[in-house]
């Protein structure tokens, strides 16, 4: 189906009038995939269709939000960025008394789980604040449960080998039913609320933002001023970690950062 | 019939690495097409594959960065467990939405991004594989109005994804040996390149 980029900037700024969500600078690319498949699961023949429906109610823009981000996660995900994170940051994190993290687009949390058991191996967590964020409040709901199905626990408990836990994965979690509930121990510290990258500012300073694969959804634009939203919540010598393949995206800013992991895409702000 | 081909995207699974360093391998230098290869691989293997392709070939083999813009000259490697899109800027956008006929990334997902944007200038290849993921996207480069090619299946490992390909676009434009494709490939070469950067 082929879509006017006329059709699609129309339903963007009636999205942004009416709920104050701007897509105006998301990948253009990107929003046109996510549109098509939209029309295609919801049953609709035009973007006319979906507009009006997804005005009339919260519900529906809900569900639309639902379904327009891409929510797609694992724990674990490149298991040697969080062995890299964990033998060239976690020194760095324990000469503080306190630490805040940020882990920011956290969607259903399977990321900011896996970081809190290797924080919790490394004896951090108990001294750490851990934020999730993302724009998509559902999301949120479940990365605070953090239940996820049993069925995944093969695939992540050998991501979680390879990213050097010391441990079992079943030991943080209660298998029940179909579904691996991840216990409270793990949770103490993880605060999850909702923040918009494109809109709100920055909310604190912290010692390691961690932002995976959340800006590849964004046009040039947009990557610059989160980058600038990123530098503005980092101390000297706070540490910025990337997803695997978002290293071009910063280029005009790369100077004020050093490169601690090349491959794995972790960097430190300049010190004063 | 004459066209001036700006990108060439080629799509392959099961058996396509032995096919595609046969096509690549004698591409020299002054080849200046850019081309992007989706393959189908194992999730967290790492840029290994850029690596072994450079042992053969002339051309320089990347995996491809979120928002780079394409160059004339290079080859792109799709990174495992993302989908390539591509904008109108000419530029890369990734993505690790859902997969696509089981696969991320999806040949459907490249192709049918890169039809909307290049149209007639793209040339699609598809190779040999075990699944039918590519014969949709080689569709819409067709509907687009560009060049469809497909491997002979008799020199396929994997027939599954050149017949598949044939069966949707009824009679694609050419249907090649490996070393077909790389004589035709080296006469699109003088036609208009890729955006100069």
């Amino acid at each position: 189906m082929l879509l006017e980029e006329s059709e699609i900037r129309m339903l963007i700024y009636s999205i942004y009038e009416k709920y104050g969500y701007d897509f105006s600078n998301y990948s253009k690319a990107s929003i046109r995939r996510r549109l098509i498949r939209i029309l295609d699961l919801l049953e609709f023949n035009n973007l006319k269709e979906l507009q009006s429906w997804l005005l009339k109610s919260n519900e529906n823009f809900e569900r639309f939000l639902n379904e327009v981000t891409v929510n797609v996660t694992e724990m674990f995900r490149d298991p040697t960025f969080f062995k890299s994170l964990k033998e060239r940051v976690f020194p760095y994190l324990k000469t503080f008394p306190y630490t805040k993290i940020w882990h920011a687009g956290c969607s259903t949390g399977e990321e900011m789980y896996s970081l809190a058991i290797l924080l919790e191996e490394a004896k951090l967590l108990s001294k750490a604040q851990v934020y999730g964020t993302d724009i998509n409040t559902n999301v949120i709901r479940e990365a605070r449960e953090g239940i996820y199905p049993l069925k995944e626990m093969a695939d992540y408990s050998r991501n979680y080998v390879r990213a050097g836990g010391k441990e079992s994965l079943s030991n943080y979690y209660l298998a029940k039913f179909d579904s691996a509930i991840f216990s409270s121990h793990i949770k103490q510290n993880l605060l999850f609320s909702y923040h918009n990258l494109v809109t709100d500012s920055s909310f604190n300073e912290f010692n390691l933002i961690v932002c995976r694969n959340v800006l590849i959804y964004f046009d040039r634009e947009l990557q610059a001023k989160v980058f600038q939203l990123f530098l503005d919540s980092l101390p000297p010598l706070g540490y910025l970690a990337l997803g695997s393949k978002e290293s071009v995206l910063f280029d005009k800013q790369r100077d004020q950062f050093e490169v601690i992991d090349e491959k794995e895409r972790i960097y430190r702000k300049n010190g004063l | 019939m004459k066209r001036d081909i700006e990108l060439i995207v080629i799509g392959g699974s099961s058996g396509s690495l032995d096919v595609v360093i046969e096509m690549l391998k004698d591409l020299e230098k002054d080849f200046e097409l850019p081309i992007i290869l989706v393959l189908h691989r194992l999730k967290n293997t790492r840029a290994y594959l850029a690596d072994l392709f450079n042992r053969y070939c002339v051309l320089e083999v990347k995996e491809i960065e979120e928002k780079e813009e394409i160059k004339k000259g290079t080859v792109y490697i799709v990174p495992a467990n993302y989908h390539l899109l591509i904008e109108s800027d000419h530029t890369f956008s990734l993505t690790v939405s859902e997969k696509v006929n089981f696969s991320r990334p999806s040949i459907d997902v490249t192709f049918e991004s890169a039809a909307i944007i290049f149209q007639e200038k793209l040339a699609g290849v598809i190779l040999t594989g075990a699944n039918r993921d590519g014969a949709a996207g080689i569709n819409a480069v067709k509907r687009m109005g560009g060049l469809c090619i497909v491997q002979d299946p008799k020199t396929a490992t994997m027939k599954t994804m050149p017949e598949s390909a044939i069966q949707i676009l009824g009679t694609p434009d050419y249907v090649f040996s490996p070393s077909e494709m790389t004589i035709f490939f080296k006469t699109l070469k003088k036609s208009n390149y890729a955006k100069e950067i």
